[in-house]
């Protein structure tokens, strides 16, 4: 018998499997919050009316999720075709000067609508760029991917401190960052949407880039389960000798699939370089390309697990910073510990559950297991 | 009958919720050959992991030498004198034979004094069995059959009473396979007891004194091999009965299909592995290429099929070159009309994780009638792979299916089902029943005959002898790179496996 394990039902893969990682991962992280001597009941309180417990708390909590949507597609995206692109990153930060060289050539002339797709296509194009070097070198070279993206993050927090301390730098200015933008390079706030939930929201960063999130998430989707691309990307993914087998290029996957990757990771910077901020600041990246990982594990590389894991983090941020505002003895720190549990749990430590988990359901129901399709397999 | 080796009784295990032994009751005779067939998946191997402590049953016992023993770790089972050379050796590849055989027997910080003790005993053992082997040899030089002899000698230097064996000969020549049975004879007369795990039948009816069949998890039957027939094993292993000998007709050679003139090959470490070989393959026959394991076989059929680059020769398909030197695309080539059926299937044929409707499409994703646009029309091919299914009759018949849930057999089908609906006029096929059950085999053989008939050109690499026998018109024989020898249909095992193990070439040199 080469499977060792029966299968299990997609609800209990999908849902009840991540629920139980990550109900240990915050178990564990109370047991951290009560060496520091705080009540982890009353922290876990604050945390989530901090993320969810008002219009303003929500806004913010989804004005994370944004950028973690993007970056975790983007993982998601190379971990199909076999590719662990640590780079999301680098790419979002110089996806950002496309952001921003667009608005600031067009926030005088043209109104926000006209602007945005411009600074997408700014933005994707850039941030593939950035990541067509490292996937140029895998495809042609063999330099390994991991090792490169990582080093391009690097170049890329030194090209923008460049950038922005001298040439995009207003004259006189003593602030490493671009003007703002005017009216034409801002994106209009979700404000609206969050009423029509009947939150009332005064000032909030929760920008139109939510909506763009939520289509590029369809759009993978679409790309990875239902093209001829995405088809060839999990075949090279899963099994490079059988893309191979197949006629399938390898260069030209590694190269296509990581360019998707890191435009998906450019568009990230849309949501606080055009959404909130209106100007191109330093590391406004903020680790968001490196929790786009973690996201991309937890949501199993699905859009559809991707968008509530990158929610999660967002109330993790969000929840997390009025946590450590609430209870000084928790620091921020604490919070960057709390989400490393999760990673951990979530990701690193995925299977440790599944054994017992499996093993429980074989005992309650054989029949659901697959397994009369097994048999019949044998006969 | 003489005292019991080993008894199980009443063994039970389940892999969640499979039933991969089900109330197994054997008892094995001390000082004979016992031989355990089955299918894949039968649960062969999860029994004889049970009795070497690989894993623990859930119920049931075992008995070695009429004692109840408790066998929870590989090391209790070499203390109650158990033994096992599995199919893939478990050596260190730059280690000497004399270091792999104290291996987890070292004795104290410095080996000095175990090492010396080891030598003595092997020397003891090659005079006593004739299992000779250099001591100071490194195992990676060693010929497989001679790595094969250094499993025995570790288990046999750790005491084994009971030895197991695991597909013993599914790496050797026939030559070297019927040493390794004088060895077991031998090992027989010094009162060891001898367990043989196999589906060949040949080599069960060959050597044992005792059999038993095992079918989806239970052991169905235990017969004395001396009053028992090739067909009822079969029979017994399958569940029905079945044809062993394919029936054929003489074939009608046609022009020439596939052209390969002086063709070599170096693998990445730049050893030659098909050294200027020539041969042609006509439409309406099927060429076998018999040869061991390694002697260059792969290599030649992932040159032909593009996935693999030449150093220089040619080949040409229905007159116009393949571009071999170069990099051909293997997608081009079965636009051409090259079909191939990987060696590997778990990792190159298919995709397991795919669907299995998914794998359907593999390497003709990119034809018209799949696609709408850059989308994939899933409907049509969900519903060209259940014609397949119904066609190939592929169990179990979802084409939602994960590939990797399938058997081995049915996995097989998909391959072939998906290489040979495309109507190529050249088939080239790698091992196409390693690791099929018997039922499988006789249809998958079937269809390569069929194949034939309908006038396709079919390149066939196998190292079961039997399958290339009963299948080729031709036989071409690989030694050591090179084509060696080509016989018809007729050529006996012995003249063949002489040429297999390069008998004649070396003579013809000196």
């Amino acid at each position: 018998m080469s499977a060792p394990y029966a299968k299990l039902p997609a609800w209990a893969d999908y849902g009840l499997i991540p629920v139980v990682n990550l109900v240990v991962a915050f178990a564990v992280a109370g047991l951290v919050v009560l060496l520091v001597g705080e009540n982890p009941f009353r922290a876990a309180a604050i945390m989530v009316e901090g993320a969810f417990g008002g219009g303003r708390n929500i806004a913010y909590t989804l004005y994370y999720s944004t950028s973690f949507i993007f970056t975790g597609l983007a993982v998601a995206v190379a971990f199909h075709g076999g590719l662990f692109n640590i780079g999301g990153e680098g790419q979002a930060y110089v996806g950002g000067l496309g952001v921003a060289l667009v608005c600031l050539t067009f926030d005088s002339v043209l109104p926000w609508w006209l602007t945005f797709p411009l600074a997408i296509l700014g933005a994707a194009a850039i941030g593939a760029a950035w990541a067509f070097i490292p996937a140029y070198l895998q495809a042609k070279r063999g330099s390994h991917i991991v090792i490169t993206t990582i080093m391009f993050n690097f170049i890329a927090a030194s090209l923008m401190v460049y950038l922005l301390v001298g040439v995009l730098k207003p004259a006189g200015s003593m602030a490493p960052q671009t003007r703002t933008f005017l009216d034409g390079g801002q994106l209009p706030k979700l404000n609206w949407l969050m009423e029509a939930f009947g939150f009332t929201v005064r000032s909030s960063p929760f920008n139109i880039s939510f909506l763009l999130a939520l289509l590029c998430a369809f759009l993978v989707w679409l790309l990875i389960w239902r093209t001829k691309l995405g088809y060839e990307i999990r075949t090279q993914g899963f099994s490079p000798k059988a893309a191979r087998y197949a006629g399938i290029g390898e260069a030209r996957i590694i190269i296509i699939t990581m360019m998707i990757s890191g435009a998906l990771a450019g568009m990230m910077a849309l949501n606080p370089v055009m959404g909130d901020q209106n100007r191109l600041q330093l590391d406004f990246v903020t680790g968001a390309g490196f929790v786009g990982i973690a996201v991309a594990l937890m949501g199993r590389s699905h859009p559809a697990g991707i968008v509530p894991a990158a929610i999660l983090f967002g109330m993790l941020y969000q929840g997390g910073a009025e946590l450590a505002f609430e209870m000084p003895a928790i620091s921020r720190d604490m919070i960057v510990i709390i989400q490393g549990l999760v990673i951990l749990f979530a990701g690193a430590l995925e299977h440790m559950f599944r054994p017992s988990v499996q093993a429980l359901f074989a005992s309650l129901s054989p029949k659901s297991m697959g397994v009369t399709a097994a048999r019949q397999g044998d006969a | 009958m003489a005292e019991a080796a080993i008894e199980l009784v009443g063994i039970n295990k389940s892999f969640g919720a499979v039933h991969a032994n089900r109330d197994i009751h054997l008892e094995i005779p001390r000082g004979t050959i016992h031989g355990i067939i089955g299918e894949n998946g039968a649960g062969k191997s999860t029994l004889m992991s049970i009795l070497y402590g690989f894993y623990q049953a859930d119920s049931g016992e075992i008995r070695v030498a009429g004692r109840p023993t408790s066998i929870s770790t590989p090391n209790d089972a070499i203390a109650a004198g158990i033994g096992m050379v599995h199919q893939h050796f478990m050596l260190v590849q730059n280690f000497t034979v004399l270091e792999n055989v104290i291996l987890g027997a070292e004795g104290e910080a410095l080996l000095g004094s175990s090492i010396a003790k080891a030598r003595a005993e092997l020397v003891r053992l090659e005079k006593e069995y004739g299992l000779e082997v250099n001591p100071n040899a490194i195992i990676e030089e060693l010929p497989v059959g001679l790595q094969q002899r250094v499993e025995i000698l570790k288990a046999l230097y750790r005491g084994a009473e009971i030895l197991i064996l695991d597909e013993p000969t599914g790496v050797l020549t026939p030559a070297e396979a019927d040493h390794l049975f004088r060895i077991l004879a031998q090992l027989k007369d010094e009162g060891k007891t001898i367990v043989l795990i196999t589906h060949k039948l040949r080599e069960i009816m060959a050597i044992t004194d005792n059999v038993s069949v095992m079918r989806q998890g239970q052991m169905v039957a235990t017969r004395k091999t001396a009053e028992t027939t090739v067909e009822e094993l079969a029979e017994l292993m399958v569940g029905r009965r079945v044809l062993l000998q394919v029936e054929k007709g003489a074939a009608k050679p046609g022009e020439f299909k596939l052209s390969v003139k002086n063709l070599t090959v170096k693998d990445s470490r730049g050893v030659t592995m098909v050294n200027d070989v020539s041969f042609d393959v006509r439409a309406g026959e099927i060429v076998g290429i018999a040869g061991v394991a390694g002697n260059g076989q792969s290599e030649l059929l992932e040159t032909i099929a593009g996935i693999r680059r030449a150093e220089s020769g040619t080949v040409m398909l229905d007159g116009k070159p393949i571009d071999v030197t170069g990099l051909a695309d293997p997608g081009e080539l079965r636009d051409r009309g090259l079909a191939h059926v990987p060696e590997d299937r778990h990792y190159v044929g298919l995709v397991l994780p795919f669907e299995e409707y998914e794998n359907s499409i593999l390497g003709y994703h990119d034809h018209k009638q799949y696609l709408r646009g850059p989308f994939l029309d899933i409907e049509a091919i969900r519903a060209d792979a259940r014609e397949k299914i119904e066609k190939y009759d592929i169990r179990p018949t979802n084409e939602r299916l994960k590939t990797a849930n399938f058997s081995g057999g049915n996995q097989q089908k998909i391959v072939l089902a998906r290489e040979m609906e495309k109507d190529p006029g050249v088939l080239v096929v790698g091992q196409p029943t390693r690791g099929v059950d018997v039922g499988a085999i006789e249809f998958i053989h079937k269809r390569l005959i069929d194949m034939r008939d309908a006038g396709k050109a079919v390149l066939l690499v196998s190292v079961e002898l039997d399958e290339i026998r009963s299948l080729s018109d031709r036989i071409l024989v690989m030694f050591d790179s090179r084509i060696v020898g080509e016989r018809d249909s007729e050529a006996s095992e012995g003249e063949l496996g002489l040429l297999m193990a390069g008998v004649e070439q070396q003579e013809a040199a000196e």
